[in-house]
């Protein structure tokens, strides 16, 4: 009774001395649950949505054949539906409809329409069946069915226009009937196939299909079968595929923050170590006089791993609160896609799960308790009666690391970051930062004794005074150095990694889209591009020197991707890098094959090299194509191949163009050409843009898909706001760059340090040490000299 | 006749899923409304072109209605082919422009399971998958066939819970209904349709059900008819039936209701075992309830048996077994009772066929 009622204030005591420690502790781990929670959460919802979505749109379907987003032959339905074990076949045409009038918010600009044979789908996918109030609106060329959530979002109710772009012109539906076995957050629209067909200038072509296969029958076998029966560039695969495809999209992204989820744990529990190693030292009397009292060794060091899981508890049931919350804002303004722009169309609900709750509860009170550990066990194992006598408090920290096993945890960090990505994602490039983290922890206490002990002693007082006492506790001092190093240098290395991306991707937009004013209808949707009729008129303005075309059309290369997208720009075969950002060698183009540029994605995961001669599904057939170069590409994520317009319309037989990049006469004055291209363009279905405000609009959408990054940057830093390892940030951060990003996305970035904001930040940490150090000093040497030598007694 | 016209719009509603369909609100925004043909009395049928489909009426049907027998047990089974011009997208290039609809209905009606084994199909024609030829009869969904070969039909019906494979072989001549093919439906002279039956067809074939396959024989009915006609809006539901008589006969009558029960319109044939045709008009045909059955499920009143006086026949209509309501709620929100029936008179049976009872469970909306 007594010792528990000592015990207490033993405890709390030091906790409330050393406030502003305990805070940054429970931040610290607070941080780390909420960010792993948040992730869990949001991915949680993002893939119910996702599922649900797959499961609307393919119902009980057994198999769904996917080929070139624009639509592959329409033949292919009755080869496939009339085969014996196929018992229904379910033609779509899917297309991501720009609508128009809809303002420049750039996710208010499109709807994924859905055209179905009402009568098929509704053997294989029930949740497309439509209310409809007027008999036959279903079959009707201008009804079109909006899911609840697509009704709610545009505002729109049963009988009002909907009016979608196509080429340039405009195509107004009516809305017939809501969708209601669409998902609660699920965008979509359905039509009849034949009026998709129409409207959206497809006719002849559909791009999805959806099998019911015979009962019993054996899904792979037919599957085979049923593959070897299409054209080139069409693949059957069971629709579970589809989805795992579309959800791995995102998968690289959430392990990265799930990492940095892990990284702020672990600086949690290095804050808590720095805590409890401090308030076991300033307690040692205390502690002591506790074993003195009865207290087992075993009882002290329950006492302290109680205390710091305390501090875990504390900070986990506030990081619980705090990604409930984030999670909730994320989802709320970004989407389940953290803002990367992956789910359009698709909202997701949040549910709370007690199950990861509890292990990220648990998680964060680990981390609390493992920081603990060291100390405890240190303070249990002292001696009561040395303890109780002056000068043992250095103990903890007498015991240095040896260089050797931090050098060979540097060794092994470094080469980590050479080593492949494992399914995809860039394993090795977390363990390269985690061992360069450990590595320079290990190193910091030896160095900076060798650096201090080479210091020279400063004249005044206070400075000696300090130096002196750092000399003589070199573990003391360094410990919380080492503690927040984590934190600052991955904050400063995410920072310097999205610097380097934003700079490389401005620097790459210039490169790419050399133009002086551009024309483009690709903002969103599917349905929006420029005829051979428009393409003249934009040519034939006054004041346009020259004007250069982009075309694209998404393929399917591989079953079991997403696919990539065809692109197709003015090339010099000779000169490919004048408009692409070219990264490493180029081949010479070949006399009969067509010649494309591919991306680093396409590299990467098709591993296409260059001088490969390889078969591309353009136009229901292959077509053999020489892999000419690779380039840099930011736009586009899941890849894209570059081939020059000539043999785009050649092997495609398509003339028409999403956007186009015009030059001016010299002394041609910009405003009054674009008024011109206004007068022979409909308004709002085409954007006119200057260079710079499209580069604005780049960077606006990047920042968007950082935006999560730069939160959570920011508190890194705050917590962080205690030591500086400037020099280690830049290593980590070249990890990051070269090794995490281009293992995760794919994209290569040049490394761009923020000079000003580092040195900026340099400069706070520094004051904030020198002035923290001497006015400590300061203390020590003013007034009551004796009792601070007391003190010391 | 008007009991097709009454089961091809639930099939038309199945487009339109979950919700019945309302009466038309406002203007409607198709380029054109469609003209449909109006059939005209006078019209000389011509064949084989008049067995294949007529795709500028609104709708047409074949209808094929049968009693088959398998080791003394009987059957009773139904096949019935509909075509539907909805007058939509008539301007569209699309294959898939839906300006041709195809519907199918199968039940096999066994007194051992006491209610129907069905099933339906629907899908607009096109691709070689669905389709409704014009030469002669030979019209398909998938694998749920009807063909004239020669001289006889070929129907194939797979569907997953039964297969029907059956040929039907004429053994007598055409029988035109109404005037020459030409057949009234109500007070209105456009209410009307073409209309020829091929009554004692030959059936021989197989039916397949969860019991096994049996190798069967029986006698069957067509009908074939088409027309642009719409349903006078005062129109309850009807009543219809067919007989094979025993002795090489053929009865044919209708009546249409009124929503207080009355009789709107009537009319019917009878074709003797010599050939001798009698055509039966509004006054020569009156159907009078015998017996009600109530249905489990929807609770509807059918009048199952029936005291039927067409013409000189006067017979008592008595049910096959009593449910023989097809309930296709769930999927078109349509019910109705289509079954097979015996024609008794003075106590003995004179003939097998079936009857027709629709808007018994709710008026069926257009």
């Amino acid at each position: 009774m007594f010792l528990r009622r000592l015990a207490g204030p033993l405890l709390t005591g030091p906790l409330l001395t050393n406030r502003t420690r305990v805070v940054l502790s429970v931040l610290a781990i607070a941080l780390g649950v909420a960010l792993g929670y948040a992730i869990q959460l949001i991915n949680r919802a993002a893939i119910d949505e996702f599922d649900h979505a797959v499961r609307v749109l393919s119902g009980e379907s057994d198999l769904t054949v996917r080929g070139a987003r624009r639509g592959f032959s329409e033949s292919v339905y009755p080869l496939l539906a009339s085969r014996p074990e196929v018992r229904s076949a379910s033609p779509m045409l899917e297309i991501s409809a720009r609508l128009a009038g809809r303002g420049d918010d750039g996710d208010f600009r499109s709807l994924d329409v859905l055209g179905v044979d009402i009568f098929r789908a509704v053997r294989i996918q029930p949740q497309l069946m439509v209310e409809s109030v007027r008999r036959l609106d279903v079959l009707r060329a201008d009804a079109v069915f909006l899911s609840p959530s697509a009704m709610q979002w545009l505002g729109l109710r049963t009988g009002d226009p909907l009016v979608f772009q196509v080429g340039t012109g405009r195509v107004q539906l009516r809305v017939a009937g809501r969708l209601p076995g669409a998902g609660a957050k699920q965008r979509i629209a359905v039509m009849d196939i034949a009026a998709a067909q129409k409207h959206f200038d497809r006719i002849g072509l559909i791009n999805r299909m959806e099998l019911r296969l015979a009962p019993a029958a054996d899904i792979a076998a037919v599957a085979q079968r049923l593959q070897l029966l299409l054209p080139a560039g069409i693949y059957v695969e069971p629709p579970q595929t589809v989805a795992q495809t579309a959800v791995a999209m995102t998968r690289a992204y959430r392990v990265n923050l799930n990492v940095l989820a892990l990284v702020a744990l672990f600086t949690g529990g290095l804050l808590v170590f720095s805590t409890q190693a401090l308030s076991v030292v300033q307690r040692r009397s205390q502690l002591a006089l506790l074993r003195v009292l009865g207290v087992t060794q075993s009882g002290l060091v329950k006492l302290l791993v109680a205390e710091a899981a305390l501090l875990g508890a504390a900070g986990s049931l506030l990081g619980l609160l705090l990604g409930l919350a984030g999670a909730r804002l994320v989802l709320g303004s970004f989407g389940p896609d953290l803002g990367a722009g992956m789910f359009s169309g698709m909202q997701a609900q949040l549910t709370f799960e007690p199950v990861a709750a509890l292990l990220f509860m648990l998680l964060g009170i680990l981390a609390a308790v493992c920081g603990s550990a060291a100390p405890a066990l240190e303070a249990a194992r002292a001696a009561p009666a040395a303890a109780l006598k002056a000068g043992d408090e250095t103990r903890l920290f007498q015991r240095l690391t040896p260089v050797f096993p931090a050098l060979l945890l540097l060794a092994a960090g470094a080469g980590s970051a050479f080593l492949p990505p494992v399914a995809g994602l860039p394993l090795f490039g977390y363990v390269s930062i985690a061992l360069l983290l450990l590595g320079t922890i290990a190193l910091v206490p030896r160095a900076a004794v060798t650096v201090l002990s080479r210091l020279p002693s400063p004249r005044r007082i206070e400075f000696a005074l300090g130096l002196a006492q750092l000399r003589a506790a070199p573990g003391q001092a360094m410990v919380s150095l080492a503690s927040v190093v984590a934190a600052v240098s991955l904050a400063a290395s995410v920072a310097i990694m999205v610097i380097s991306f934003r700079t490389s991707l401005e620097n790459w937009l210039e490169h790419i889209l050399p133009g002086e004013m551009f024309v483009r209808t690709s903002g969103q949707g599917e349905t929006a591009f420029l005829s051979p009729a428009m393409q003249m008129l934009v040519s034939s303005v006054a004041g346009v020197r020259r004007v250069e075309f982009l075309a694209g059309q998404r393929i399917q290369l591989e079953p079991g991707h997403p696919p990539v997208t065809l692109l197709a720009r003015e090339v010099d075969p000779r000169d490919p890098g004048r408009v692409l950002s070219l990264v490493g060698d180029v081949a010479e183009p070949h006399r009969d094959t067509p010649a494309v540029w591919i991306s680093e994605t396409v590299a990467d995961v098709y591993r296409y090299r260059v001088g490969d001669v390889v078969q591309l599904p353009i136009g229901g057939r292959d077509v053999a194509v020489a892999v000419a170069g690779v380039w840099r590409d930011y736009a586009r994520m899941n890849g894209a191949l570059m081939m020059t317009l000539e043999t785009y319309r050649e092997l495609t037989g398509n003339d028409q163009v999403a956007d186009a990049q015009l030059w001016l006469e010299d002394g041609a004055d910009s405003e009054a050409v674009r008024r011109a291209l206004r007068a022979v363009l409909p308004e709002e279905e085409v954007e006119i843009s200057l260079p710079n405000e499209l580069r604005q609009e780049s960077l606006r959408i990047f920042d968007r898909t950082f935006a999560v990054t730069y939160a959570l940057e920011a508190v890194a830093i705050v917590i962080g706001l205690a030591g500086l390892s400037a020099s280690f940030s830049w290593v980590m951060s070249v990890v990051l760059i070269d090794v995490v990003n281009r293992q995760s996305f794919h994209w290569s970035m040049d490394v761009y340090l923020p000079w000003s904001g580092l040195a900026a930040f340099a400069g706070a940490m520094l004051a904030a040490a020198v002035a923290a150090a001497v006015a400590s000093a300061r203390r020590a040497v003013a007034g009551e000299a004796v009792r601070a030598v007391r003190e010391d007694w | 006749m008007t009991h097709r016209v009454r089961v091809t719009l639930p099939c038309l509603m199945l487009a339109c899923c979950l919700v019945p369909a309302l009466p038309a609100h406002g203007a409607d925004r198709e380029p054109a409304p469609v003209i449909y043909p109006v059939a005209q009395p006078g019209r000389a049928l011509g064949f084989p072109r008049d067995h294949g489909a007529h795709p500028d009426y609104r709708t047409e049907w074949w209808y094929v209605t049968g009693w088959v027998e398998h080791e003394g047990i009987e059957r009773g089974f139904q096949i019935t082919f509909f075509r539907s011009r909805p007058g939509v997208q008539e301007d569209n290039e699309s294959a898939f422009a839906p300006k041709q609809l195809l519907f199918a209905h199968a039940a096999i009606a066994d007194p051992q399971r006491g209610r129907l084994l069905h099933d339906q199909r629907a899908a607009r024609e096109g691709f070689g998958l669905a389709y409704a030829r014009t030469a002669t009869t030979d019209v398909a969904i998938d694998n749920w066939k009807l063909v004239r070969t020669g001289d006889g039909y070929h129907a194939n019906i797979v569907s997953e819970d039964f297969i029907l494979d059956l040929r039907l072989t004429p053994t007598q001549p055409l029988l035109l209904q109404g005037h020459d093919g030409f057949s009234r439906k109500g007070r209105l002279p456009h209410q009307a349709s073409y209309y020829y039956s091929l009554p004692q067809l030959r059936v021989d074939g197989s039916v397949r059900t969860g019991d096994g396959t049996a190798a069967v024989k029986g006698t069957a009915w067509l009908d074939h008819e088409w027309s642009s006609e719409i349903l006078p809006a005062d129109a309850q539901g009807w009543d219809w039936v067919s007989v094979n008589l025993a002795d090489g006969g053929a009865l044919m009558a209708f009546r249409m209701r009124s929503v207080g029960g009355g009789t709107l319109w009537a009319g019917g044939s009878v074709r003797d075992r010599l050939g001798k045709l009698a055509v039966l008009g509004p006054e020569d045909v009156v159907f009078e309830p015998q017996r009600i059955w109530r249905s489990p499920r929807t609770g509807a009143d059918y009048p199952v048996s029936m005291r039927l006086r067409a013409g000189r026949h006067d017979l008592v209509i008595e049910p096959l077994m009593d449910d023989q309501e097809l309930d296709s709620s769930a999927s078109t929100g349509i019910v109705y009772w289509e079954g097979a029936v015996r024609a008794r008179s003075g106590g003995k049976t004179i003939g097998n066929g079936y009857l027709e009872l629709t808007g018994y469970a709710g008026r069926p909306e257009m």
